[in-house]
C-alpha cells in the first residue's frame, strides 16, 4: 500500500506514523511536507500525525488546517480513499471541515497523557475491521484539546450511521458521549485523539493499535 | 587614566562588577569599560558562567573513564554507547526564574537544557526532571506546583520529546527557593558530534532561530544573587519560551549537521550571544568581529548592550566553513526560522563590535575566559549528628497506621498528578516511565535491541546532616537505581544546588557534598560528564538544604532483560540484598512518625555498594529475578508498600533476630534491594551470593492482597494506593 504522511511544522508523531505505517504495510510512506501541493502519484493512504501544529496557536489545527498540501488530501478524501488523522491530525480534520464537530480544552484543563481503555464501536469500517474479535482495546493518548464536542442532532446522526467508532472507557477529557474518534459518512475518514501509532509494539505501549493499520491493509 | 568611562557612574559600575573585578577589567583593557563592555564582564564573571566559587572544588570529580568521550566543559557530556552510537546528556537547573515566573522559568528551562544536547549533534529521546518544593501548606506551594509543571509540560510535549521521569520533594527549606532541574538525553552517531571548539580564523559567524528581544536582559546576572522580599519585580528577567520555534529549530540544526558546513556551533543560553561567541572563539583561540545591525531583532531601537546581554530563547550561533553560508540560509529559511550572517572569526584575538557603524567593544578574549575571577573562598565542615537506632525510638502504636501514614507523605505519595500531564510515550521508544514500576526509565535506542537506562537522584535531608555521606548517597542511590533495572551505569551529570557560597557554612556543604560525590564516583567507576551549579539559592538570608541533584545514565544491554517491580506472583520468594542495622537518623520514618529531622544518615560502604549491585545485575540477566526494587525512602516498608501496589499481589513479610521491628521496617540503610523470586531460583540464588560474599535474607513470601508483617501487621493494597495517591490532588484542589 503506498501512504502518504503529512508533515507540518510542529508535528513531531510524523516519525511514529511512518514507523507503523512500515512495520504493517512493509512500505516506507512518502513524507509530504506541508508546502506541496500534491500527493505522490499513487498514494493510496493519507495520515495526518500528531504534534502541535503551527505551535498549536490560533488554536489546535487551525493554520494547518489552511496549508497549502490541504487540498490535495480533500481531493483525495473526495475521491474515497483512506484519510486517517491521530491527535492533531484529528484536530486539522475537523478544521478543513471534513470531519463535523469541534474539539475543546480537556475538562479538567489539564494535558493528560495515559494508556486509555476504549471500547471499539464499529468493527466494521476500513480502519477497524481488524478488532471484530477485540474490542476492548488500550491505546495511549496524549493531548490538551481532545475534548469533543457536536451538537446533539450531529451526535445523534454519528451514532445512528456509526460513525463513532471509537469510544472512551473512562472519560478523559469530558468529550461529548464518550466520543475517542469518528469517521465521515463516507467512512473512509477517521480522526481519533488516542495514538495507535504508539501502540505497535510490545516493549512500548502494547499492540492494540496494530489492528488501524492492519485493516487499512486489509481494505486497500 | 580617568576611573569611569563617559556615562559610567560608580553606582553603574558597581551594579555590575564588585570593585576588585572592575579593577581587573580596567587592567585587562587599559581603559574604563565602557557600558557595552562593564556588561559582557558582569555576565561572563558572574558565578552562573564562570563558575568561580565553585571551580577549585569541581575539579576533584572523576571525569573520566573507558566510555567517555567528552566530558565537563562543552555543552554537554558524551559517553560511548557502543556500536558507534553515543549517549550526550546534561542537567541544568532554572531555579531562580521558576520561583519568579513557574511557567516560562520551567519551560524555558526544558527548552535551554535541550539545546544543549541537540548543539552537541544528538536528536533528544528524553526529558527528566528533578523537583523541589516548599512545604505542602506553605501559601504559594500550589500554585508553583501547577506553574511549574505546566511550564514542563507545555514546552516538552510540543517539542515531541517526552518525560520520562523524575523526583519531587517538597520541605519547607525550599519555601523560598524552589528548585527545578531539568536533563536531557541525546544520541547521536560517535563520528558526527558537534563542539563549540574547532572554529579557525576567517568564518563566517551565522545567528540562526529566533530574534533577539529585550526578554531575559541579566538573567545569568539574577541567578546568581539572593532574593529577597521584591523579587517577584524580577519578572522582567525571566525569558519567554516558544517550543514551536524550539522544535523546528532541532530539526533544521540536525539537517545542517547532515552537511560539512559547520566548523563550530553554540547554543545562546545564558548570557545570549556573548556567551555563546565568546566561548566559541575562546575555545577556538580566535577573534571575533560582528556587526549587530545584523542581528535579527524583534524590536526597533535595541542598544549594543541589550543585543548582547538578552537572553531571548530558541536561538543558535554557528561558526561555518568559508562558502557554506548558503547551505545554512537554504535549511533554516526552509524552517521559517531567522537566518543572519553577523560577522566573522579574526585573527586579532579580540572582541569587537560594530553598532551604527562604531565600535561599541573592544575586548581582548583570551583575559576575559582566563583572568575570570576564582575564589577560594573560606568554608568549615559541618558538625557531624550522632546515629538514630531504632532502640532509642518507641515503637509506633499502631504499625499499619504508621505505613499509611508514610505512604501518604509528600515525598513518598504518588505523582500520577504531575506526570500525567507529560507526553511519555512520543518517539515511540519509551520503554519505562514514571507510570511504570521501575526504579529509572527506559528508552529503546530506536531501531535497535539495546535501551538507555536514566534516573535522577538526590536525597537532601541527608546532605543537610552529613554533606560527605549525602553526597556519597545521591551518587550511590542513582548508581542503584540504574542497577535495579538490569542497566549496566555509564556516568552522571549534576546539578549543584546550594545556598550563598560566601557563608563558610554554605560552602563547607559545598566542599564536602563534592568531596562524597568524587569518592562514589571514583568507587562506582561512574565519572561525572556534564554538569552545572546554582549558587544564592536563599532568600532573605535562609538558604536551601544543600541539594547536589545526580542524573545517572546507564545501557540495557538487551531490552528484553530490563528489570522492574511490577511482576511479582504469588508463591514468589521475597529476599533482601544487603544487612539492616535500623538507620533511622535523617529517615523518612523519623519525620512523618516522630516529626524529628535530626541525626547522622545511613553510612555508605561503597564497596559493599558496588558487590551487592554487581551481584543484582548478573541475577537479573541470568534470568533468576522477577521483581526488583532499591531500598531508600521509608526503607523496607516503603518498597514493600510499592511493590504490592504495583504488582496487585500482596507481601507477607517475616521479621526474626534481635532488630526492634521498626528499624527493620523503616531503617533507611544502604546498598540494599528488595527482590522477588521464583521459588525454583531462590536456592541457586542463595549458593551465588554466598560466593559472591553478598548478604541475602529470605523474609518472606508473596500472595494475598496484602502487605502483612509477621501474620499480625495487615495493610491492604487498596488502603496502600487510596492513601498514596491522595496527596497530589489533595494539594491541588482537586480531591474528588
Amino acid at each position: 500500500m503506498k501512504s502518504a504522511v503529512i508533515v507540518f511544522p510542529g508535528s513531531n508523531c510524523d516519525r511514529d506514523a511512518a514507523m507503523a505505517i512500515q512495520k504493517v504495510t512493509g512500505t516506507a510512506p512518502a513524507m509530504v511536507w506541508h508546502q506541496e501541493t500534491t500527493l505522490p502519484d499513487g498514494t493510496e493512504f493519507v495520515m495526518l500525525p500528531g504534534g502541535f501544529s503551527y505551535g498549536d496557536y490560533l488554536r489546535c489545527g487551525a493554520m494547518a488546517g489552511v496549508s497549502h498540501i490541504i487540498p490535495a488530501v480533500k481531493a483525495h478524501a473526495e475521491a474515497g480513499r483512506p484519510v486517517l488523522g491521530v491527535c492533531n491530525g484529528f484536530q486539522i480534520l475537523i478544521e478543513t471541515g471534513l470531519l463535523p464537530g469541534a474539539l475543546m480544552r480537556n475538562a479538567s484543563l489539564h494535558f493528560v497523557c495515559e494508556k486509555s481503555p476504549l471500547r471499539v464501536e464499529n468493527a466494521n469500517t476500513r480502519f477497524t475491521s481488524g478488532y471484530a474479535t477485540n474490542r476492548d482495546v488500550v491505546i495511549p493518548i496524549a493531548h490538551h484539546d481532545g475534548n469533543y464536542f457536536a451538537d446533539d442532532e450531529t451526535l445523534d446522526r454519528l451514532e445512528s450511521e456509526g460513525q463513532v467508532v471509537f469510544r472512551y472507557a473512562r472519560n478523559p477529557n469530558g468529550s461529548a458521549r464518550d466520543i475517542a474518534g469518528i469517521t465521515n459518512e463516507r467512512g473512509n475518514v477517521m480522526g481519533m485523539m488516542p495514538h495507535p501509532e504508539r501502540a505497535i509494539d510490545a516493549d512500548h505501549g502494547g499492540t492494540d493499535g496494530l489492528a488501524v493499520f492492519e485493516s487499512l491493509l486489509g481494505s486497500a | 587614566m580617568s576611573q569611569y568611562a563617559e556615562g559610567i557612574t560608580p553606582e553603574i559600575a558597581a551594579s555590575h562588577l564588585p570593585a576588585d573585578e572592575y579593577d581587573k577589567a580596567v587592567e585587562i583593557l587599559g581603559r574604563a569599560p565602557n557600558l557595552v563592555e562593564l556588561g559582557i564582564f558582569s555576565v561572563m564573571w558572574s558565578e552562573h558562567c564562570s563558575y568561580k566559587s565553585s571551580r577549585i572544588h569541581l575539579k576533584k570529580f572523576p571525569t573520566t573513564g573507558e566510555k567517555v568521550i567528552q566530558g565537563p566543559g562543552e555543552n554537554a557530556g558524551v559517553v560511548d554507547i557502543g556500536d558507534g552510537q553515543a549517549c550526550i546528556f546534561k542537567m541544568e537547573s532554572h531555579n531562580h526564574p521558576s520561583y519568579i515566573e513557574p511557567y516560562q522559568g520551567a519551560a524555558t528551562g526544558v527548552g535551554g537544557i535541550l539545546r544543549d544536547v541537540f548543539t552537541m549533534g544528538a536528536r533528544p529521546i528524553a526529558l527528566m526532571n528533578a523537583l523541589r518544593f516548599g512545604a505542602p501548606e506553605h501559601p504559594k506551594t500550589r500554585q508553583l506546583v501547577s506553574g511549574v509543571v505546566a511550564g514542563i509540560g507545555g514546552y516538552g510535549n510540543c517539542v515531541g520529546v517526552p518525560t520520562v521521569g523524575g523526583e519531587t520533594n517538597f520541605h519547607s527549606g525550599y519555601n523560598g527557593n524552589i528548585l527545578v532541574n531539568a536533563m536531557a538525553v541525546g544520541l547521536a552517531d560517535t563520528d558526527k558530534i558537534f563542539y563549540a571548539r574547532g572554529a579557525e580564523p576567517g568564518q563566517p559567524i551565522v545567528y540562526v532561530g529566533s530574534k533577539t528581544g529585550r526578554d531575559g536582559i541579566h538573567g545569568a546576572t539574577m541567578a546568581s544573587a539572593e532574593f529577597d522580599d521584591e523579587s517577584d519585580e524580577k519578572r522582567p528577567t525571566v525569558q519567554v519560551g516558544d517550543p514551536f520555534v524550539e522544535k523546528k529549530l532541532i530539526e533544521a540544526c540536525l539537517e545542517l549537521m547532515e552537511t560539512d558546513a559547520i566548523a563550530a556551533v553554540q547554543d545562546m543560553g545564558a548570557a545570549g550571544l556573548t556567551s555563546s561567541s565568546v566561548e566559541m572563539a575562546g575555545k577556538g583561540q580566535v577573534g571575533l568581529l560582528m556587526d549587530l545591525d545584523k542581528v535579527p531583532q524583534r524590536e526597533s531601537g535595541m542598544t549594543a548592550y541589550e543585543m548582547m546581554l538578552s537572553e531571548s530563547q530558541e536561538r543558535m550561533l554557528f561558526i561555518l566553513k568559508p562558502g557554506k553560508e548558503h547551505i545554512a540560509e537554504a535549511i533554516f529559511r526552509k524552517w521559517e526560522l531567522d537566518v543572519a550572517t553577523i560577522g566573522r572569526t579574526t585573527e586579532t584575538g579580540r572582541m569587537v563590535l560594530m553598532h551604527k557603524n562604531s565600535i561599541v567593544c573592544d575586548i581582548p578574549l583570551d583575559p576575559l575566559a582566563e583572568d575570570a575571577p576564582l575564589y577560594e573562598r573560606p568554608w568549615k565542615r559541618a558538625e557531624p549528628e550522632p546515629a538514630i537506632f531504632a532502640d532509642e525510638l518507641s515503637q509506633p502504636k499502631d504499625y499499619a497506621e504508621a505505613i499509611l501514614t508514610m505512604m501518604v507523605s509528600p515525598d513518598l505519595s504518588s505523582k500520577a498528578w504531575i506526570w500525567k500531564q507529560y507526553d511519555r510515550h512520543v518517539m515511540a521508544d519509551t520503554a519505562a516511565s514514571s507510570e511504570d514500576p521501575a526504579d529509572a526509565a527506559i528508552v529503546r535506542v530506536h531501531g535497535t535491541n539495546k535501551a538507555i537506562a536514566i534516573t535522577t537522584d538526590c536525597t537532601p535531608r541527608y546532605c543537610e546532616n552529613h554533606p560527605v555521606e549525602g553526597g556519597k548517597q545521591a551518587v550511590a542511590e542513582a548508581w542503584r537505581n540504574l542497577t535495579a533495572v538490569g542497566a549496566d551505569p555509564i556516568a552522571i551529570t549534576d546539578c549543584m544546588n546550594f545556598g550563598n557560597p560566601e557563608k563558610e557554612h554554605i560552602m563547607g556543604q559545598f566542599a564536602e557534598c563534592v568531596e562524597g560525590m568524587s569518592e562514589a564516583c571514583r568507587v562506582l567507576d561512574f565519572p561525572v560528564v556534564s554538569g552545572n551549579v546554582s549558587l544564592y539559592n536563599e532568600t532573605n538570608g535562609f538558604a536551601i538544604p544543600p541539594t547536589p541533584a545526580v542524573g545517572g545514565v546507564g545501557l540495557i544491554p538487551d531490552l528484553s532483560k530490563r528489570m522492574g517491580y511490577g511482576c511479582v506472583a504469588a508463591g514468589d520468594i521475597l529476599m533482601v540484598v544487603g544487612d539492616t542495622e535500623g538507620h533511622l537518623g535523617a529517615s523518612i520514618y523519623l519525620r512523618v512518625i516522630e516529626n524529628r529531622e535530626d541525626g547522622a544518615p545511613p553510612p555508605v560502604d561503597l564497596d559493599a555498594e558496588k558487590r551487592h549491585g554487581d551481584f543484582v545485575r548478573t541475577q537479573i540477566r541470568a534470568g533468576h529475578i522477577k521483581a526488583c526494587h532499591d531500598l531508600s525512602d521509608g526503607g523496607l516498608g516503603a518498597a514493600a508498600s510499592e511493590m504490592a501496589m504495583a504488582s496487585g499481589t500482596g507481601l507477607n513479610l517475616v521479621h526474626e533476630g534481635d532488630l526492634p521491628l521498626h528499624g527493620w521496617l523503616f531503617g533507611e540503610d544502604q546498598a540494599r534491594y528488595l527482590l522477588a523470586v521464583d521459588e525454583a531460583a531462590a536456592k541457586d540464588m542463595r549458593k551465588a551470593a554466598k560466593a559472591a560474599g553478598v548478604p541475602l535474607h529470605v523474609i518472606g513470601i508473596a500472595g494475598g492482597d496484602a502487605l502483612t508483617i509477621n501474620g499480625t501487621i495487615e495493610v491492604s493494597i487498596a488502603d496502600l494506593k487510596a492513601v498514596n495517591e491522595s496527596f497530589m490532588p489533595t494539594l491541588m484542589g482537586e480531591a474528588e
